[in-house]
């Protein structure tokens, strides 16, 4: 493990940023192009874990602990909304017979 | 070549393809990779306990929910209309004016320091575990009452509609 990870001593803080910018993006770009509630759940969870992944290049660079600790609760809590959304996708779809999002512009209070 | 572009490559690929993919099924497939890739990622930066929390919890427990609510749903192909260009330039725009304002300010930041390891076993389970129930208890035990409302939400939330009938 230490061989493997003395290989990765040559990457700039920059790429990771960079690389967590496009993942992020990707999701933002993916919850305003689709109409399937549930693949929009799915960007959801990349921009989530763009934002995990980032935190612990930060935390490696730092030699800080605590951005690790934030990604454990991140973790937990995307588990908690996954749970619930999904929960309430279903319930959308047993009462409309459809998850497009467009549907749900009755919503209005 | 460092594994880090090798893997960054997989990941992007594999994002777009998940916001690509018609099939809502394809799409999941897609997540669970990309998310692989993510695991990779932490290995790669020797947090072995995201790494492992990561592949159980993300690939193992909460696509396995998209999943079964996908099967749960009823999915027929032509149920998703294709929005209309318009609305997909503009989300491809609004998706692609945050990157470019990131893009310029690492641009305008200069060459950063590499990501260098300071101290080895930062991201083992018996270092975190001592950061996590000593200085993060209270959010640790905060984050139980958490899951537990969301349990209770989700079994309230998918067994709601029976209760009018019923009544």
């Amino acid at each position: 493990m230490e061989s493997l990870t003395n290989t990765m001593l040559g990457v700039p803080l920059n790429h990771y940023i960079l690389l967590s910018a496009i993942i992020f993006s990707i999701g933002v770009m993916g919850v305003l192009l689709r109409r399937n509630a549930i693949v929009i759940f799915m960007s959801i969870e990349l921009m989530l874990n763009s934002v995990n992944l980032l935190l612990t290049a930060f935390s490696v660079y730092r030699g800080d602990a605590a951005g690790q600790v934030f990604v454990f609760f991140i973790m937990a809590l995307a588990a908690a909304e996954v749970a619930v959304g999904l929960a309430i996708i279903v319930m959308v779809y047993r009462n409309t017979n459809s998850v497009d999002i467009n549907v749900l512009n009755r919503l209005k209070w | 070549m460092n594994p880090f572009y090798v893997v960054a490559f997989l990941s992007i690929f594999f994002a777009i393809l998940v916001i690509s993919a018609k099939n809502p099924v394809h799409s999941i497939l897609y997540l669970i990779l990309t998310f692989f890739t993510f695991t990779i990622h932490y290995i790669l930066l020797n947090a072995q306990f995201l790494a492992v929390v990561n592949f159980i919890v993300y690939m193992g427990a909460i696509l396995v929910l998209f999943l079964y609510t996908l099967m749960l749903i009823n999915l027929n192909e032509d149920s998703e209309p294709a929005k209309s260009n318009f609305v997909k330039i503009a989300a491809v725009i609004g998706g692609g004016c945050f990157l470019v304002t990131i893009v310029a300010s690492i641009k305008a930041l200069g060459q950063s320091n590499p990501v260098l390891m300071k101290n080895p076993d930062l991201g083992l389970v018996k270092n975190l575990g001592k950061v996590l129930f000593n200085e993060y208890l209270l959010p640790f035990e905060i984050a139980s009452i958490l899951l537990l409302s969301a349990m209770v939400g989700a079994v309230l939330l998918a067994t709601k509609d029976k209760d009018p009938k019923a009544a």
